[in-house]
């Protein structure tokens, strides 16, 4: 008894299909054939619906209004290209000192700045020290367009069975086990992580900086990615990996700052030394911000990557 | 016309390439056409700002041998700018993108008069 309950069970369930061996005839499903007259036939439906439907066929009104549109178009283009032209003559010449966006502003910048931020590099010292407020917004923007992505392409895991199936699908497509690529790579990524890093920590002393240097190891992950599969990153990398990283960074950055901002309005002493001009521990905070950017621009571009790919990490 | 156009020509260009990426958003029904569009009128403003913050025989601004006048180096502010520009640029083409691939699953074109006219159908 309990034996054929559980077979029932089983059959229920459709875990066992021993019930059907020899009781039915089980067949492979051909590959659809169609015929010539039901491809014209669906054509032509095809044709009927877009008329009749939708109705977009191509009458005379919307062909004028087509031209019409188009001619004002590049009238309007070329009016404000000659508008603009003849302001970019009445500006100053390219390359003169003594014009007004040559202020006091940038006198001060390049003249004071190694003094107060402490930085060699007057771009870095001046958007991480005089206006850090606005690539602390910069940052932000950053997350907000990761976050929107992800809301907008990320899969539903629960949602359907059949996109299990396109899921693998992806996972066949990926050229896995390519030669070349993987031994590019495998040369290749080390040095780009490495230059990326030198690009972030130098960037109050060379050009270069946070921005620069998190594209830098965006890119290499991205190549990594490429070449040894999702199965690789899914290691170190996952949806968890991306907001602690952006959240942690973004949070130091804002104390961070914010201690410096209230020293600095308060007239109080601060207590981050700016250390010696040149060396690579110096310039104050400058340098732990250019890693908090770094570190949020590498997992943005990583995360856009994963997620126009393939939809999840 | 000013007294300056050509010593101005960078600017120039890149006025006309503002130009061209505004015409590509007008002209073209491609939503994928009509953002690289945007992303050229963003590359002419930054060949903008650097072009306005270059003076002719300074070096970039990096402190070297502890020299620090205005004599010696650019205007620094120009390339702040147009580091604040690339990143919303990278935002919002990404945004963009992502909402057109959106577009595209719900309706398998990327022509924005065929979305639109759907659009009209179903009464939206």
């Amino acid at each position: 008894m309990k034996k054929l309950t559980n077979k029932l069970l089983n059959w229920l369930n459709a875990e066992d299909t021993s019930v059907f061996d020899n009781a039915m005839e089980l067949k492979m499903q051909e590959p659809k054939e169609e015929k010539e007259e039901t491809v014209e036939q669906r054509m032509r439906d095809r044709l009927h619906i877009k008329d009749e439907v939708y109705s977009e066929s191509e009458t005379k009104e919307v062909k004028v209004l087509r031209i019409i549109y188009r001619t004002l178009a590049i009238i309007l283009c070329a009016f404000i290209a000659y508008n603009l032209l003849i302001a970019v003559s009445w500006l100053p010449r390219t390359g003169e000192f003594d014009k007004p966006v040559n202020n006091e502003v940038s006198a001060r910048y390049i003249e004071k700045g190694l003094q107060e931020t402490g930085a060699v590099n007057i771009v870095t010292g001046m958007i991480l020290d005089y206006r850090a407020f606005d690539t602390f917004g910069e940052s932000n923007v950053l997350n907000i367009a990761t976050i929107t992505v992800l809301i907008l392409l990320r899969r539903n895991k629960k949602k359907l069975p059949n996109e299990i199936e396109e899921k693998e699908n992806d996972r066949l497509l990926e050229p896995k086990n390519d030669v070349i690529l993987q031994k590019a790579a495998t040369f290749l990524v080390p040095a780009i992580f490495l230059f990326g890093i030198y690009v972030i920590l130098n960037g109050h002393l060379s050009p270069g900086g946070g921005f620069s240097g998190g594209a830098i190891i965006g890119a290499g992950l991205i190549l990594y990615v490429s070449a040894f599969g999702f199965e690789k990153t899914e290691k170190f990398f996952t949806e968890k990996t991306q907001k602690v990283i952006s959240l942690s960074a973004l949070l130091f950055y804002c104390l961070a700052k914010s201690y410096s901002f209230f020293t600095g309005a308060n007239e109080l002493e601060s207590h981050i030394p700016l250390g010696k001009a040149g060396a690579i521990l110096s310039s104050g905070l400058i340098l732990p911000l250019n890693i908090c950017v770094g570190l949020v621009v590498a997992v943005t571009m990583y995360t856009f990557y994963c997620m126009f790919r393939k939809g999840e990490f | 016309m000013g007294p300056n156009l050509w010593a101005n020509f960078g600017e120039a260009v890149s006025m006309i390439l503002f130009c061209i990426g505004f015409a590509n958003l007008l002209l073209h029904k491609n939503l994928i056409k009509k953002i690289i569009g945007l992303n050229i009128m963003d590359s002419s403003i930054y060949l903008f700002l650097a072009l306005k913050g270059y003076i002719a025989g300074h070096t970039v601004p990096i402190v070297v041998d502890g020299v620090q006048s205005v004599d010696a180096y650019i205007n620094p502010i120009p390339s702040g700018l147009v580091l604040t520009g690339i990143v919303v640029s990278v935002s919002v083409t990404a945004l963009m993108l992502s909402l057109t691939i959106r577009l595209y699953r719900r309706y398998q074109t990327l022509d924005l008069d065929e979305i639109s006219k759907r659009l009209k159908k179903e009464g939206l």
